[in-house]
């Protein structure tokens, strides 16, 4: 029996905001446990939510980069349970009408190439604060520095096909939700976290059964593998012929299999209803507009017309587009004065070689391009260009120059220095130098080879490659 | 030049000497509270220049204050300090008030007769043996017993102005997003007001203008027209039109009840007023209606009351959090605030939200276009019986749930339309006071008190009826 794997995914978000959902305070991440809270984050007696204008805005940014459509008028409702991080013993959230529906994600699939996977709905929330288990013995203790920061949560339908296109997914999402500025989406720091739905079907097979919701994924790679252990699990049971019973699977990463929460007694009922102490979110069609044109390029189409109009390779073009930063980094160089191939030739494997974390750009463009301009004047060779850029981060506000004549790695390209190496050279190699006369044109190599070791390494090689040429005509 | 210090010691010995009565009006309160307000207000100019300077203001235990407890009548809250103060008790200090102390009500506002307080009732000061109705029945004893002129109440089904029925003073319900909410401990959020009440029309309208405005900390406070100070007492009524529904005024209508209606109305044609006959046909459904928001709201607001944050916390030796929250709240809120949270719970539940919350909201829509219908074909005031009996005896109606209910049957309407509305007294019945009430519309608080005004001055709000 063949099975098809269906997999949909709950993605909550963070937004990039100073404050939280509903009131003033900080939504730092790391501060002291308990010191970003208030009466209104806090659930006091008393206390009411005032909506965050600033969080509206990056969720709706976030819906036109998802291509959704945006709802003018959208509610916010109540979804009740108890937990003793949710302070007010319900979560403000969206329900029947929320901000965006019907948007869509393309990306690609390792099995099935080019895929686009539907978003069902984007919607406003706030966060609950965060229980530790660990802290205290036989205790649980609560922090509500995260009670209150605004969320999105983006709903996909269930259009994945497998654990790894589950995480392409999540890699996409990452980067497009980045491009926009709209949240740092780092799953280490929780501002990125994932829920997802499992079930399997006969392949071929167009029903919708029974699935499972599995949680407690900490990275992308942490989501690929909880899958695979719950799609497994899901055949092996199948195929005993034992039904998918609904329920909630944890990913246990140190072992990589997934075991079911310990059972409730009754399934969640949230009891949602429209959130009496909001009036309806209502935006208006020309602040919805100015947000939708105020989209930056989006990777896709960064990618698209980076290869076009600087002529690279679809590779090279992705790797560039990875980031907003790093393409707008790009693009300066070559404003700068680089050609395109040389631009894309130095960033990829100097610059992005110079930051181990690939996170933040260690030099700022004008700097590398001083660098790029070193070696197109001849100054250093490319291969010393290297180590003048190492020494740069270190020395950030010598220029290039300075930094290549400390290091003695200026190359010289003056003709009289270079005609005497040359000469040197063709004396000490009289046999070289005929047998080159006499056809083995290869020994052209070798011959510069031992002018550059001549000159230790300083002469610049295209003038020696031209004075040899000439001295040997 | 205000002397704060003394009107706080006058206000003192009048508290006391109510409470010493077995009143118990208030649940907070000490003459060293009130000195210390006095000495605050003292030290601020703009206090001493406020349009309430020196006044004393009791405030009802459901609105936070951060120098008194907030216990909601509850002890679910006991000894619970709040750390910020309502911004209508902010609003107030700022006009020159002291606060006066905290007064009884029903728990969580939840009841018609303060008899549900967590912390024993209050006796309605004209007849002991009789409740000052609810829930605000704290603050109405207040003023009714003299040792206040002014109170803080809050309404969410009529418990500012029929308690001020039953206690023969005057109950203001503003206009839904008038006062800001921000404070209010929560009930039921879409119907949750801050009303006054006062010994006149005059002290009420007053307090409700000094705490009325948009405040930035409710998104459901709306600029509304300003409510200014209340003006004279018209001498005439020429012109206004008094709307009379049918509906208020059934066949069984008490007749203590009907005969002061009777008088006032007659009062309202004497000043000129036009009286007419009107129809709001779907009132028999607001009972019903109020029954199923109302507790479904609170169920809601009232899940945050767990101990893990604050308040007392039932934990010792308990299996887990969930016996924790059974434990705490089990034994921290009342019968009747349990009854509501099951009655909100169920309406809300997966397979019932839409049969009951849903279609109340739709019913409550109707009500409220009644009531627009009539506004826009020229009324300018309802005139309503408040209550449909005068207060009755202690226990009277706690064995039957809906009996008590029922004594909201004139009030709550107006909250489930968002309309302001008042009570005066307009007579008593065998010694006991019956409240009369006007309905204007929407943000159209400045004319029903014109009209209070006009028709206080008109009638002994004392005399007997029959």
């Amino acid at each position: 029996m063949s099975w098809e794997t269906v997999i949909g995914l709950e993605v909550h978000v963070q937004l990039r905001t100073a404050t939280k959902m509903f009131c003033a305070c900080s939504a730092k991440f790391g501060d002291a446990p308990n010191t970003n809270v208030c009466p209104v984050c806090l659930g006091l007696p008393g206390a009411l939510p005032v909506p965050n204008e600033r969080a509206v805005r990056l969720a709706v940014r976030a819906a036109y980069a998802l291509d959704c459509a945006v709802h003018p008028r959208s509610i916010f409702a109540r979804k009740n349970y108890f937990y003793p991080d949710l302070p007010k013993g319900y979560q403000i959230s969206q329900f029947e009408e929320p901000l965006a529906t019907a948007g869509a994600l393309a990306c690609v699939s390792p099995e099935r190439g080019a895929i686009t996977v539907r978003i069902k709905r984007l919607h406003l929330e706030e966060d609950a604060g965060k229980s530790f288990h660990d802290r205290v013995p036989g205790m649980t203790a609560v922090d509500f520095n995260r009670s209150g920061v605004p969320l999105v949560e983006i709903v996909s339908e269930p259009d994945l096909r497998s654990p790894a296109e589950a995480r392409a997914y999540l890699t996409t999402l990452k980067q497009v939700l980045k491009y926009v500025d709209v949240s740092d989406c780092n799953m280490e720091e929780g501002s990125l976290r994932v829920d997802a739905n499992l079930s399997i079907r006969p392949a071929g097979s167009a029903e919708l059964r029974s699935r499972t919701e599995v949680k407690n994924m900490n990275s992308f790679s942490g989501v690929e593998h909880a899958l695979e252990a719950e799609r497994r699990r899901q055949i092996a049971a199948t195929e005993r012929g034992e039904a998918i019973v609904q329920a909630t699977m944890l990913f246990d990463a140190a072992s990589g299999e997934v075991r079911p929460m310990r059972s409730k007694e009754e399934a969640q009922d949230y009891r949602y209803f429209p959130e009496p102490d909001l009036p309806p979110l209502v935006l208006a069609a020309k602040w919805l507009d100015a947000e939708r044109s105020a989209l930056p390029e989006l990777p896709g189409a960064r990618r698209a017309r980076l290869a076009t109009q600087y002529a690279l390779p679809e590779s090279d073009a992705g790797v560039l587009s990875g980031t907003r930063e790093l393409a707008d980094y790009f693009e300066r160089v070559v404003a700068l004065g680089a050609d395109g191939k040389e631009a894309a030739n130095w960033v990829m494997n100097d610059l992005l070689g110079l930051s181990p974390d690939g996170e933040a750009l260690p030099l700022p463009p004008e700097r590398l391009f001083e660098a790029i301009a070193l070696v197109r004047d001849g100054k250093v060779s490319r291969q010393a260009a290297k180590r003048v850029l190492g020494e740069m981060l270190k020395a950030r506000n010598d220029s290039a120059l300075a930094v290549a004549e400390r290091l003695g790695l200026v190359q010289v390209s003056d003709s009289g220095a270079i005609e005497a190496w040359v000469k040197e050279t063709l004396a000490a190699h009289p046999g070289e130098v005929e047998r080159y006369k006499a056809g083995e044109a290869r020994l052209m190599g070798f011959l510069v080879g031992q002018v550059m070791k001549c000159s230790k390494g300083r002469a610049d090689p295209k003038a020696v490659n031209a004075a040899l040429a000439a001295a040997l005509k | 030049m205000t002397d704060f210090v003394t009107a706080a010691r006058e206000a003192a010995a009048r508290i006391a000497a109510c409470e010493a009565k077995g009143i118990h009006a208030f649940l907070a309160w000490s003459e060293d509270a009130l000195l210390a307000e006095a000495k605050r207000q003292a030290a601020s100019p703009s206090a001493a220049a406020g349009p309430l300077a020196g006044e004393a203001v009791a405030v009802k235990d459901v609105i936070a204050d951060a120098t008194l407890p907030t216990t909601c009548a509850s002890r679910i809250l006991e000894g619970w300090c709040s750390p910020f103060e309502a911004t209508a008790v902010r609003r107030l200090r700022a006009a020159g008030a002291i606060v006066a102390g905290k007064t009884n009500c029903d728990e969580f506002a939840m009841g018609s007769s303060t008899e549900y307080s967590g912390y024993g009732p209050t006796r309605n000061p004209v007849d002991p043996t009789r409740v000052p109705g609810g829930s605000s029945g704290g603050s109405a004893a207040a003023v009714a017993a003299g040792a206040v002129t002014m109170a803080l109440g809050s309404e969410t089904g009529g418990s500012v102005r029929q308690p001020a029925a039953f206690c023969g003073v005057v109950g203001i319900k503003p206009t839904y997003g008038r006062v800001s909410r921000y404070g209010l401990v929560a009930f039921g959020s879409s119907l949750d007001q801050i009303g006054t009440l006062g010994k006149n029309v005059r002290s009420a309208a007053r307090l409700l203008s000094a705490v009325s405005g948009r405040d930035d900390r409710d998104a459901t406070s709306l600029d509304r027209i300003p409510l200014a100070e209340p003006g004279e007492a018209p001498s005439s009524l020429r012109g206004t039109v008094i709307g009379v529904p049918r509906e208020y005024f059934p066949a069984g209508l008490h007749p203590g009840i009907r005969a002061a209606c009777d008088r006032a109305l007659e009062r309202l044609r004497a000043l000129g007023a036009e009286v007419r006959d009107v129809s709001l046909p779907h009132t028999k459904y607001a009972v019903p209606t109020y029954y199923i928001v109302a507790p479904a709201e609170a169920s809601s607001n009232l899940a945050r009351y767990d101990g893990v944050r604050y308040g007392p916390r039932a934990d010792g030796g308990l299996a887990d959090v969930r016996a924790v929250y059974r434990a705490t709240r089990g034994r921290g809120f009342g019968a009747e605030v349990r009854r509501r949270i099951l009655l909100g719970t169920y309406v809300l539940s997966a397979g019932y939200y839409d049969a009951y919350y849903r279609k109340a909201q739709r019913v409550r829509e109707l009500i409220r276009s009644d009531f627009a219908r009539v506004f826009a074909s020229g009324v300018h005031a309802l005139f309503t019986p408040t209550t449909p009996t005068p207060a009755f005896r202690f226990g009277e109606n706690l064995a039957d749930p809906l009996a008590m209910y029922l004594a909201d049957v004139f009030v709550c309407t107006v909250n489930l339309a968002w309309l302001p509305a008042l009570s005066l007294p307009i007579g008593r019945d065998q010694g006991l006071p019956v409240g009369g009430q006007l309905i204007g519309a929407m943000e159209r608080e400045s004319t029903i008190i014109r009209i209070a005004l006009a028709l206080e001055q008109a009638l002994d709000g004392t005399a007997e009826v029959r």
